[in-house]
């Protein structure tokens, strides 16, 4: 790409491999793509009829405007945050699980089997009953990737497919249950949890804290920020995570210095289920409170994106996710109901394209 | 459950994995992973609907499908090709777009309801060979027609003329390819973009012909996917593509059907007396896609097969060889 032209003009503009990335450089160049994302998107909001500034305005008011809609922002970040790490975990190895979603339906299958199934009876203490709650979501969510896990690193199987398929077959697995086990009078829901079953919220603490009432953020959140914590350990601490990245980096060099490459592909995918389990679990204790249909608006998918805008860097998941949480959020209300979905593909097809300008640079210089 | 009619609808649906799973190999062998076929189906599906629902003719509706998934296939092509973006990433994103759109330009368009404009109509004298007449040659869409019309020209194009050759040289060592005076980057585009194209047709011919309506995403529920899976499994080659098409359009059907008769076999049938297995069966297409990528993955390792070599690699002009 190293091209030169002249094109007969007082300059001259060419592209030329960039030496060193000045460290600005890159968090000013994924604000920039966002930027023009949000600009693209209200291009199409204005196509098919729509007031692109208005929307805006109203994401932002609708997500961010008080601190009761900032609550709920949070609590809409939650799961976000947990399956960004998840991705993030599994990109940073180069493992492409695109099944957080199926794996968040299991983890929530997992959560609510222990308590429907009166495996956890209603007398048992609120805190025990959530730890089990939490240990059988995670768990379900790491039992769906250790298939993808295993295939991948026992026969090379592609992972993206096997993984997007096992979204479908959790979604259709979770249908089973809620419609034909635990179906509350022919509804698609099963029965309401115990209060034992859910999470705290802020505004339990309304009766010593006033200001808290109606506050709708619960523990999850707080859970997964340690999870964040968790996984920036493993990741940058721990000789685990040194092999992680180092197989992600380069997978030769990993192999010549013993890295074992097979059970790696297997326990990062199934940390990487894991924490998207306990997205499906916090989802469950802290907001539905029942199995239902429908639990994710693709929290799955957004965690892809979620973590790409990170630089699949975990602490920088919890901002990003506070900020997808709030698109998805306020675009609930939005019509036409693709507008989030559109603005998430275009924020991402921003970033991989502006990547170019850390690897080039374009000159410009007089011609004498 | 007549199995003449189940795989004669199998063939009208396989049709549509046929057209995506092609353009994916088209693609492919040019070295271009393109995962954004679901989005590219979507935006064919949304826009032939829309547009046949608007000028009543299926065939517009049809070069509308193929324009604007191409042009999708345009933009995932200037990221890949040119600014080296990794392929996985950004084929996802063009899922995300394409889906997108999609849900945006086709609010409403679900309330037009079902059209039907393209003809079907059966093959004088081949529809009159015993089980494949009626099978394949039988009140069929005109587009499982061209769909037979495509496969060879497909793997005559690939295997037999030059532009093949070059095809699969800039899949195979774009180096080398560079060196003989083929142009990589631009064949790569005209190849992206072609298979864009067919996607977009698969995405028509699903919203046209074979479940015709609007559904948003349970339009295609998936399907690209599959297509993605089917390539690998057909080892980037037409006619095992059309085997695997066919065969799954034939699963889909038989998971729509089996819950309807009172007896099968002779058997009363579990999925008559409690309906709630069926979701089992709707797991059925997801799960066998799997099971065909291990059988596909234990054939590639033993020999080594089918993939392009430089498939998912960018090419570089002027940076060694990979």
């Amino acid at each position: 790409m190293t091209t030169q032209k002249t094109l007969g003009l007082p300059f001259r503009i060419w592209i030329e491999p960039r030496l060193s990335v000045p460290a600005w450089l890159s968090p000013a160049i994924s604000v920039g793509a966002i930027i023009v994302a949000l600009l693209l998107g209200g291009v199409v909001i204005a196509l098919v009829g729509g007031d692109p500034i208005a929307t805006y305005w109203h994401i932002g008011k609708a997500a961010f405007g008080n601190l009761g809609v900032f609550s709920d922002t949070l609590v809409m970040a939650t799961p976000l945050i947990f399956v960004g790490l998840a991705c993030s975990l599994a990109f940073r190895m180069k493992l492409w699980n695109i099944g957080a979603e199926g794996q968040f339906y299991m983890g929530a299958l997992g959560a609510s089997a222990v308590i429907l199934s009166g495996l956890v009876p209603e007398s048992t203490p609120r805190p025990l009953t959530l730890f089990v709650m939490a240990i059988a979501g995670l768990l379900s969510g790491a039992a769906w990737g250790f298939l993808p896990g295993f295939l991948k690193a026992r026969l090379k199987v592609n992972e993206i497919i096997t993984t997007l398929m096992l979204n479908y077959i959790a979604i259709a697995l979770v249908n089973f249950f809620v419609f034909a086990v635990w179906s509350e009078g022919g509804f698609q829901m099963s029965k309401t949890f115990p209060r034992t079953a859910w999470f705290p919220r802020l505004s339990d603490l309304s009766q010593q804290f006033p200001a808290l009432r109606g506050l709708t953020t619960h523990l999850g959140l707080g859970l997964a920020i340690l999870a964040v914590g968790v996984v920036w350990y493993i990741l940058y601490r721990s000789r685990w995570g040194y092999e992680i990245r180092l197989l992600g980096d380069n997978p030769r060099a990993a192999e010549y210095a013993g890295i074992n490459i097979v059970s790696n592909t297997v326990l990062v995918m199934m940390t990487s289920g894991a924490l998207a389990g306990l997205a499906g679990m916090s989802e469950i204790a802290g907001v539905v409170h029942r199995l239902q249909t429908s639990i994710s608006p693709g929290f799955g998918f957004t965690g892809i994106i979620i973590a790409w805008l990170a630089k699949l860097n975990p602490v920088a998941v919890i901002i990003v996710s506070i900020l997808f949480g709030g698109l998805i959020l306020a675009g609930r209300e939005i019509q036409p109901a693709g507008v989030p979905r559109l603005i998430q593909g275009i924020i991402l097809f921003m970033l991989i394209a502006s990547d170019v300008l850390l690897r080039y640079q374009v000159k410009i210089e007089r011609v004498k | 459950m007549d199995p003449i009619i189940i795989l004669q609808a199998g063939v009208a649906s396989g049709t549509v994995l046929l057209f995506a799973t092609l353009g994916e190999i088209f693609a492919e062998r040019s070295g271009v992973l393109n995962l954004g076929v679901e989005g590219m189906m979507l935006m064919g599906a949304m826009s032939a609907f829309s547009v046949t629902v608007a000028t009543g003719n299926g065939w517009l509706g049809l070069l509308a499908a193929m324009a604007l998934s191409g042009l999708l296939a345009i933009l995932h092509g200037i990221v890949t090709i040119h600014f080296q973006a990794d392929q996985v990433v950004s084929g996802l994103a063009l899922t995300f777009l394409g889906t997108g759109l999609s849900l945006v330009f086709g609010e409403g368009l679900s309330k037009a309801g079902a059209i039907t404009s393209l003809p079907k109509f059966s093959i004088p004298l081949l529809t009159s060979i015993p089980i494949l007449g009626p099978v394949f040659f039988t009140e069929q869409s005109v587009m499982v027609y061209i769909g037979y019309a495509l496969l060879p020209l497909a793997w005559f194009y690939i295997h037999r003329t030059r532009p093949g050759l070059h095809l699969r040289a800039i899949g195979e060592n774009p180096t080398a390819a560079d060196a003989m005076g083929i142009n990589v980057y631009r064949l790569r585009y005209a190849y992206v973009a072609f298979g864009g194209m067919l996607c977009g047709l698969a995405g028509g011919t699903i919203s046209l012909a074979v479940s015709p309506g609007w559904f948003s995403e349970l339009t295609t529920s998936g399907q690209g996917w599959i297509a993605v899976g089917l390539v690998i499994f057909a080892q980037w080659d037409p006619w095992r593509a059309a085997f695997g098409s066919y065969a799954f359009g034939a699963l889909r059907r038989v998971i729509l059907d089996i819950q309807g008769p009172q007896t099968l076999l002779g058997f009363p049938n579990p999925f008559f007396i409690n309906p709630y297995w069926g979701f089992f069966m709707q797991m059925l297409p997801y799960a066998f896609t799997i099971i065909v990528l291990v059988i596909g993955s234990r054939g590639a390792l033993r020999q080594r097969l089918g993939a392009p070599a430089a498939l998912g690699v960018p090419y570089v002009r002027g940076e060694r060889g990979h």
